[in-house]
């Protein structure tokens, strides 16, 4: 059952070829159905595969489909392989199962668009790009999927491109995705350089060859590109913006699944990880950071998808966290409950912004429980299951992170608490402003008319909607504290020597939790006095949190206005002088040599074949001189 | 008694055991085209284009799977040579014959077009095609000077009288005439080579002239030398390196576009065929002689070939010249002389046999009827009315420039790489800056295709010009350069833009003028000349009217045939396939040289 692995990353792929044939004549809604069954298919190949992995032994349950030899140079043997091995049917299993149920959605959010069809283009061709990450056997090819869905995900955010900030959203992504894409192959070459191979299971057998020096360097590379990929500090602020897409892709692309590429990449190459304690240090601090510093400005956004964008970044940065404290297993069940309660979110919310045609403002929401049933009912599950209520979700996996922090450092699980109270507090906040309270849609605010009666989204909507509220209230029981823990037990070997054990007796396991449920009520409680009526509150949302803590203009001021006084300069001076004098004088140069020499092309036969007596001549010369000299 | 029976009556003449599956592909190959011919001359009326087609592509068909049997029974048995060592199987002598077979498969597909536009019947073409391409593959299976010998003039008599083809026109003719005296010239040249080998070594066999030199010293081997110059110089006229290529240009442009790609990719093939044999096996000892000369050699082809290219504004001109820029390429393998260089240039003639019939399918194409448009000018929007032509014919030129993801990147790299490994640093740097040279000249052309012409409905030449435009620029250049009369309404003014390229705003010259004009005022005895108008700026203005005429001409679509089409579809094919997945052919090349005798 194991070899139909080939076909995971195969469907899509198919699917995007059939659509980038023919999906401008199977026009709307084939187009979407398409892409759709393109992605159920790898789910179902997945499943079977799962099905086929679960049937081994938990030992040897690892596996190699080699396709083609791709770049056999010399020392550099690359192939197109794939390696099943529970992370990666683990990946592959959420992906291609909520990128199904977004592709799902998509079918009736895009319904409206004149680029139907090449949405789903995009949108399969991301699935095998990542699929292809996930599934990839070595460095090099996981490579080609990361970019690939990078530029899956520039295409996305910018997919309404006639609008300047879309346009230009999409190129931040790209840029800021590119400086962890150096850190990525600067690994890659440290690698390469110590190992001889790229070839992950090649490498894990030889990380002995790796100084610690060499370690910590690869490890905060690798991280390097995590946090390009997953949104961590310092290059976190391009998935705000990325918001400028569709809401399908921010569901699929910028909550659920690329953004954890950086994770997966963490995970996967943790025997390097374990190599290098100071990197997992920095590693953890960040992650911390990040959740905080993202929790702090969510609590003060203003549009619905730009709280659910930094909610994400805040919610990897506890993975991160997690990773840096060698809680892989953790980040990874984090990963997945995220994945259902935020895809979940980002689809709810999506069916707000598309009920109330395209309004995004918070303040020009509230009071829509009424008239967005179904949506309500969902995006309650996946607001409780993000403030950590238990027994949802997001209470059992941040949970789990969190008593691995507070076994590894006693600071750091502070300050993933109070990020955890603030979870609780502007998830609150968000919910309040937009089910409850006064209809301040039906207000005319300043230029704007007030909006029609809000609708409730066709069904192709709501059963995504449903699924993933099902799984966000049931996505712990993957891995509770109490049992016999299915999810340790099915990752354990990918992480045999590197995982931490925390160690924590059942009892600080459990104060733990009580101390994680009190804090995620006590959010809502707080949101409630102070956001269940009032729309706003100035002093709640100071500037330096509205404004990002005034990060973008930090960049703009180091790096964008340099960087542009540089670029004037190259092309006023050095392009326009310099290079193109260089350039016009060789192209002058060759020109005129060249018009010179045809000039020998006479077109006389006798000058051809005096040539050719003469090209004679020489080398006879050539011949006589050699032999005199020898 | 007469000598003869002086001879017979001492000496019996013992013929060699003739082991005719060594010689299959040829066999078939020429006998099919001594049938084909045997059936034209005998039923009442031309044979139709479709016959001539389907047969040349059958019998080139069955020679390319006997040629790929020779690959498996050699893979397992191992080579060996036959009829008394004079011919040698092994991988690279089928790797010749498939490459040969494989144009051979193109050019008529392509050729059935040609023919059925131009209103030809009858099977000549094909016919001449196939013997020619049979005398390619003896080239590359010769282990024997002679045999060497009679492999080149079969090639190249049939393709003389190729050149000549289109009676119609007569440049066609001209060209031929120029490549006969030449080639004769040439020929010449080769077979006093012969003999001086032959006086000096005692033997034509080359495996012999090979141990031959390994175990004899020769104190002064003067006439060796001389020998081994006069070889050279008729490998380097076939393959048309500098300056022994000057014929190729005019050939190129007068014969008819279908013989141009298939002549530019079957006599590179066993030109150089012949070339890498004779001296990387044979000359091996005397490496230091003939390694310089080659190197000299290459040095002027690749500049000469890339830098003349530039300033050409005919298309199949500037293809001459580029394809005197591969032949250096592929000299950069034979000067190597390590078995690395020889499969690089293996590799790199099999994927420019490709890459050029390709692009010469597509100039046959845009030629249209009378085979006469090749004015850089006429390709201008090309990719508004026909996207797919120009896309296939884009993807071929950036091939030919080496672009990566193409046959034409790998087949670069690795003659570049075997160069810098056999010590030619400078020579490989010299390659990679003739590759940029004429990276311009093929970017230009895809330029022009994709500029679109201005105005829809607005012919160019049609509306009376205006002072302003006639006076500003192109045209004032052109008349600095002296041709007074602003010839070039067409191209700069009429239209209302900057010609796009930068080599040729003095040269642009609208050239509606038959070339037989020219041959009729020279002299007595002198073979004049295709076209000096080329290299010397034509000043006589054009009539208004025809330039209209050709630019409303241009502007139409090109009907495209199908089996055109597919030998475009198939070479474009070969070269983005391989060169995404480049290890197939480059273990093809490299096992091929494996299987390398001597």
């Amino acid at each position: 059952m194991l070899h139909v692995a080939f076909l995971i990353p195969l469907f899509p792929l198919v699917g995007f070829v059939v659509l980038l044939t023919f999906g401008r004549r199977l026009g709307n809604p084939l187009a979407g159905w398409i892409g759709t069954i393109a992605v159920a298919g790898a789910f179902v190949a997945t499943i079977i595969t799962f099905a086929g992995l679960l049937g081994r032994p938990s030992n040897a349950r690892e596996f190699t489909q080699s396709y083609f030899s791709w770049i056999p140079v010399g020392g550099l043997q690359v192939k197109w392989a794939v390696l099943v091995d529970p992370l990666s049917i683990f990946m592959c299993l959420f992906v291609t199962g909520v990128s199904m149920l977004i592709h799902l959605y998509s079918i009736g959010y895009m319904h409206e668009d004149r680029d139907y069809s090449k949405f789903f283009i995009y949108l399969n061709a991301f699935v095998f790009s990542m699929v292809l990450l996930v599934l990839a056997n070595n460095l090099l090819v996981t490579f080609v999927g990361w970019e690939g869905v990078g530029v899956c995900s520039y295409w996305l955010v910018a997919f309404w491109f006639e609008r300047d900030s879309a346009a230009s959203a999409g190129k931040k992504a790209f840029m800021y995705n590119r400086i962890g894409d150096v850190g990525f192959l600067l690994a890659m070459f440290l690698i390469f350089s110590k190992v001889g191979s790229l070839n992950y299971l090649t490498i894990f057998s030889h990380t002995h060859l790796l100084g610690s020096a060499t370690a910590t360097a690869a490890v905060l590379l690798l991280f390097l590109a995590a946090t390009g990929k997953s949104a961590q500090i310092p290059l976190f602020n391009w998935l705000p913006d990325a918001m400028e897409g569709p809401t399908p892709v921010s569901a699929l692309i910028h909550a659920a699944t690329m953004v954890t590429a950086g994770v997966y990449l963490l995970c996967r190459m943790n025997p390097i990880l374990g190599l290098s304690s100071d990197g997992r240090w920095v590693i953890a601090i960040i992650g911390c950071a990040t959740a905080f510093v993202a929790a702090t400005i969510a609590s003060s956004q203003h549009d619905i998808k730009k709280v659910l964008a930094f909610s994400t970044v805040s919610q990897i940065g506890y993975m991160v966290l997690a990773v840096g404290c060698g809680a892989y297993i953790a980040a990874l069940f984090l990963m997945v409950c995220h994945a259902f309660y935020k895809g979940l979110l980002f689809l709810a919310a999506g069916s707000v912004i598309h009920g109330l045609e395209d309004e995004q403002e918070l303040a020009r929401m509230g009071a829509l429980r009424k008239w967005l049933p179904w949506t309500f009912a969902t995006f309650l599950v996946g607001w409780l299951a993000i403030a950590g209520i238990p027994p949802l979700a997001g209470f059992w996996s941040k949970g789990d992170v969190l008593a691995n922090v507070y076994a590894k450092s006693f600071p750091l699980y502070v300050a993933g608490v109070i990020t955890a109270f603030l979870t609780a507090y502007y998830m609150s906040r968000l919910f309040y402003l937009t089910f409850t309270g006064k209809a301040r849609w039906q207000e005319a605010a300043g230029d704007q008319p007030a909006h029609h009666t809000p609708h409730e989204s066709p069904w192709v909507m709501r059963i995504p909607l449903l699924v993933l509220a099902f799984c966000a209230f049931f996505g712990g029981v993957l891995d509770l504290p109490w049992t016999n823990r299915g999810l340790n037990n099915f990752l354990g070997p990918v992480f045999a020597g590197t995982l931490y054990h925390d160690n924590l007796s059942m009892t600080s396991q459990w104060v733990l939790l009580a101390i994680d449920g009190v804090i995620a009520v006590a959010g809502l409680a707080v949101a409630w006095v102070l956001w269940r009526v009032t729309a706003s509150r100035p002093a709640l949302t100071p500037a330096f949190l509205e404004r990002v803590w005034y990060w973008d203009d930090f960049y703009d001021a180091l790096i964008g206005r340099p960087g542009q006084a540089v670029a004037r300069f190259s092309a006023t001076v050095i392009d326009a002088k310099v290079i193109d004098g260089a350039v016009n004088g060789v192209a002058s140069l060759v020109k005129s040599s060249s018009t010179g020499a045809r000039r020998l092309q006479t077109g006389y036969v006798r000058n051809y074949a005096l040539g050719i007596v003469l090209g004679l001549a020489a080398i006879l010369v050539f011949m006589v001189s050699r032999t005199w000299w020898s | 008694m007469s000598a003869l029976a002086v001879v017979t009556a001492h000496s019996t003449i013992v013929l060699p055991h003739i082991r005719y599956l060594a010689i299959l592909p040829e066999i078939v190959m020429l006998g099919g085209a001594v049938l084909l011919l045997g059936i034209a001359s005998l039923v009442r009326r031309p044979l139709r284009v479709t016959v001539s087609t389907v047969g040349t592509i059958v019998i080139a068909g069955t020679s390319l799977g006997l040629a790929l049997w020779q690959w498996a029974d050699i893979s397992s048995h191992g080579p060996y040579t036959a009829i008394d060592h004079a011919v040698v199987v092994d991988g690279f002598s089928v790797l010749i014959t498939i490459t040969v077979a494989c144009a051979m498969i193109l050019s008529a597909l392509v050729g059935d077009g040609y023919l059925r536009r131009e209103g030809v019947d009858g099977c000549e073409f094909h016919v001449l095609a196939m013997v020619s391409a049979t005398g390619a593959m003896f080239m590359g299976e010769a282990n024997d000077l002679i045999i060497v010998f009679l492999g080149l003039e079969i090639m190249s008599i049939a393709l003389y009288v190729l050149a000549a083809m289109n009676h119609r026109r007569a440049a066609s003719g001209e060209a031929a005439l120029k490549y006969f005296v030449l080639g004769g010239f040439s020929s010449a040249v080769f077979i006093y080579g012969v003999a001086l080998t032959y006086g000096a070594t005692g033997t034509t066999n080359l495996t012999q002239i090979a141990d031959f030199l390994s175990h004899n010293v020769i104190a002064s081997n003067g006439v060796l030398l001389a020998g081994l110059s006069l070889l050279l110089v008729g490998f380097l006229f076939k393959v048309a390196a500098v300056p022994f290529h000057m014929w190729t240009p005019d050939v190129y442009q007068g014969a008819p576009s279908p013989v141009t790609g298939f002549m530019a990719a079957v006599a590179k093939a066993g030109g150089f065929a012949a070339l890498l044999r004779v001296f990387v096996s044979s000359f091996g000892t005397l490496q230091s002689d003939w390694r310089p000369i080659l190197y000299a050699v290459a040095v002027i082809t690749l500049l000469f070939g890339a830098g003349v290219a530039l300033v050409q504004r005919d298309v199949k001109r500037v293809l001459a010249y580029s394809s005197i820029n591969h032949a250096g390429f592929v000299l950069l393998g034979v000067e190597a002389a390590t078995a690395q260089g020889v499969s690089a240039s293996l590799y790199y003639l099999f994927t420019y046999t490709f890459m050029t019939i390709g692009a010469f399918a597509v100039v046959t194409l845009l030629g249209r009827r009378g085979d006469g448009h090749h004015d850089i000018a006429s390709y201008r929007g090309l990719a508004g009315r026909q996207p797919l032509l120009a896309l296939a014919f884009a993807v071929l030129l950036l091939a030919q420039a080496g672009a990566p993801f193409t046959t034409g990147f790998l087949a670069k790299f690795q003659v570049v790489d075997a160069s810098v490994n056999a010590g030619s640093v400078p020579l490989a740097v010299i390659a990679m800056v003739s590759a940029a040279i004429a990276a311009f000249f093929y970017l230009r052309i895809g330029l022009i295709m994709y500029t679109p012409v201005a105005g829809k409905g607005f012919l160019p030449g049609i509306e009376p010009l205006d002072d302003d435009e006639a006076n500003a620029g192109p045209s004032g250049e052109s008349e600095t350069d002296g041709t007074g009369d602003a010839a070039p309404a067409e191209l700069s003014a009429g239209n209302g833009q900057r010609p796009v390229w930068s080599g040729t705003e003095g040269a642009v010259v609208v050239r509606t003028q038959l070339n037989a004009e020219l041959l009729l005022d020279t002299a007595p005895g002198e073979v004049q000349v295709l076209d000096p108008s080329e290299d010397i700026v034509e000043a006589d203005a054009v009539d208004d009217e025809t330039a209209a005429e050709s630019a409303a001409e241009d502007t139409a679509k090109v009907p495209v045939p199908a089996l055109a089409a597919l030998a475009i579809g198939l070479c474009v094919a070969v070269t983005v396939v391989f060169g995404v997945i480049p290890a197939p052919l480059i273990d093809f090349a490299h096992k091929a040289t494996l299987l390398f005798i001597p």
